[in-house]
């Protein structure tokens, strides 16, 4: 969760400073999800997230130096410069794919989920969604698709309260939990800024797929920290909202939690220095990159081009 | 050598290669137990298992982006949307998801999914079961698209779609499915982005896809009557199209007119002949003329469909008009 942080908070000043080129969406706030629910995979499962998935990115295992790079819009980044912030995918490390489409994941996922059922892999996907999603008709659909083909799928529902600028209270009456219900997919509900309650929820839902259940979805309550992208003033946001955001900080209740274990203040702050430490390295290699080739760019829209007339 | 249906040679196409890939799946709304509503998956269900033919909900936008997500992890997935019109409701998962995915990530996953789907009148099925939307697919940077005219074809095209790495569009006309035609062996193959000529002559090219190759060729037939001899060239793929070879046949004619059955402003068409006019201007001499239907949605009456329909009478007229 530190590294996330560090990561994201890095990434806002590379922003500032024009390395880092169009929308950054950080999710400082709902840390603790991503961390929680990888924990409970393994290496052969998969995920799918959001444009706001680069805690996700970074929980499945991608190095540090290929996503900063990828961020920083580098031929050397995890998907060659041509992915950015919100279009990252790293599949060698599990993540099949961040998706700036709201909505369009689940499908996507019952997909992946499908073809782990088809070739007996015996491997779990987790989606995760915003509750923005749930608005969605695509995210309708695939909770019908996962529940009808029983498919090993986790959604994660990130419930951050908030739909873009909009309260998700003013664009939905009924929460992700009661949708899925309705859908005929087992749910929990739990708070997503506690790590351990996140972890403890996702080994739950893991159990019960691979002893043949069908699809789960975890509604996490959550909370969004900043705007709903980097630049975005909030002015539809009340401060006492965002106070009450910052209250619940995940890493500040993860470290609480340590201390109560008897874990002394200066560990808890050597892992926070060793997270920036390796940022600071994935910052200059970034700084260091070359911008992707417009031919090279150009080449990879198709597997392959035409061959030769005969 | 005997003749079957253009339905019953994407069905061998379909089972061929099944039997050959194990990673060939496929899903939709009754294409298992019922064999689809044209029949052409009939008694895939039973040879290959439920495991691999699908019925699916209805839920086009679901069909496809799971064909996305499974193709992106391993399956080879060919998605049947009913009628063309439907494709409506999956719109995001082709031109969002499948068709940019290889591109945004870098080239870490490929997409290869086929997406069958019928377009075209001529069975009285009304405004939001015929129309001809192909023009859409092939203005999206990272899909293919092909739309076979004959038995041949129908099962060349389809195999060629489905070993494709990429996403491709296999549109059949639904006016097609009950024609007969032969299916030669060993099976014919074919590659996607070369054209064939479905008839040689040397006064005009007349440049189609699809049903109205036969609309074409008979044009041709009464336009021999009356001394003019027409080249039909078959685009058999769309996107990308063998621009070459109508070229090649332009530099020969210098005249030229293409038909589609879809709508004829913002089509197929356009395409064509703004290529012919920038590349191959120095050939021309005469007007570029566009034959397709009119710009309104496929009416439901028989004698109206009939009238929208591009027939023989008006290619003919059109080439008239390029020949001037």
């Amino acid at each position: 969760m530190a590294s996330i942080r560090a990561l994201e908070e890095r990434c806002l000043e590379l922003s500032a400073e024009g390395l880092i080129a169009g929308s950054v969406h950080v999710c400082a706030g709902q840390e603790a999800i991503p961390v929680g629910a990888v924990d409970a995979l393994t290496e052969t499962d998969r995920v799918g997230a959001t444009y706001r998935g680069h805690g996700w990115a970074l929980a499945c295992g991608t190095p540090l130096t290929l996503l900063l790079a990828e961020i920083c819009q580098r031929s050397g980044g995890v998907n060659g410069g041509r992915g950015g912030s919100p279009y990252l995918t790293a599949s060698r490390y599990r993540l099949v794919g961040e998706n700036a489409i709201v909505g369009a994941g689940l499908p996507i996922a019952c997909g992946i989920a499908l073809s782990s059922t088809a070739r007996s892999e015996g491997s779990v996907v987790v989606a995760s969604v915003g509750d923005g999603a749930m608005n969605q008709g695509a995210t309708h659909e695939g909770l019908v698709f996962a529940a009808a083909f029983s498919l090993p799928l986790i959604v994660v529902c990130e419930n951050n309260g908030w739909s873009e600028f909009s309260p998700a209270s003013r664009q939905i009456a009924a929460d992700a939990s009661s949708l899925a219900g309705a859908f005929g997919i087992g749910t929990e509900t739990v708070d997503g800024n506690d790590v351990v309650a996140v972890r403890a929820a996702a080994l739950a839902a893991v159990g019960r797929i691979r002893d043949g259940n069908g699809p789960f979805l975890i509604e996490c309550k959550t909370t969004r920290m900043r705007g709903h992208f980097e630049g975005d003033p909030q002015k539809y946001r009340d401060a006492t909202d965002l106070e009450a955001a910052g209250r619940k900080d995940p890493i500040e209740r993860a470290a609480e939690k340590l201390r109560k274990m008897g874990v002394s203040e200066a560990d808890i702050a050597a892992a926070a220095d060793a997270a920036a430490r390796r940022i600071d390295e994935a910052v200059a290699r970034g700084r260091a990159g070359t911008s992707p080739i417009p031919s090279e760019a150009l080449a990879d829209v198709y597997s392959r081009v035409a061959e030769a007339r005969p | 050598m005997t003749e079957i249906r253009f339905g019953q040679a994407v069905n061998r196409a379909l089972a061929d290669a099944m039997a050959q890939d194990s990673a060939v799946v496929l899903l939709g709304e009754d294409v298992a137990a019922a064999g689809g509503p044209f029949g052409v998956t009939r008694g895939l269900l039973d040879r290959f298992g439920p495991e691999r033919v699908r019925d699916t909900p209805i839920s086009e936008a679901a069909i496809v982006g799971t064909a996305v997500g499974a193709a992106m992890t391993g399956l080879r997935p060919i998605v049947e949307i009913m009628f063309m019109d439907f494709v409506t409701l999956a719109m995001d998962a082709l031109v969002n998801q499948a068709a940019k995915a290889r591109f945004m990530f870098g080239g870490q996953v490929s997409v290869p999914i086929v997406v069958r789907m019928p377009h075209g009148g001529g069975i009285n099925a009304g405004p939001q079961h015929s129309q001809c939307l192909e023009a859409w697919f092939a203005h999206v940077p990272g899909l293919k698209v092909v739309c076979p005219s004959n038995v041949a074809d129908a099962y060349a095209l389809l195999r060629a779609a489905i070993d494709d790495d990429d996403p491709v569009i296999v549109i059949e006309n639904k006016a097609l499915y009950a024609t007969k035609g032969e299916l030669p062996e060993p099976k014919p193959s074919a590659s996607i982005g070369h054209a064939r000529i479905a008839r040689p002559g040397q006064d005009i090219t007349i440049v189609t896809y699809g049903a109205m190759v036969t609309v074409a060729l008979a044009a041709a037939t009464e336009l021999e009557k009356e001394g003019i001899n027409a080249e039909v060239i078959d685009l058999r793929s769309l996107q990308p199209w063998d621009e070459t070879a109508v070229l090649e046949s332009l530099s020969r004619t210098h005249r030229a007119v293409v038909c589609h059955e879809a709508v004829e402003a913002f089509g197929i068409g356009a395409e064509i002949v703004a290529r012919l006019a920038d590349v191959g201007f120095d050939e021309l001499d005469g007007p570029l003329v566009r034959v397709g239907a009119p710009f309104m949605p496929p009416p439901f009456a028989k004698t109206l469909e009939d009238w929208f329909r591009p027939d023989p009478a008006r290619v003919i007229a059109a080439v008239k008009r390029a020949i001037g």
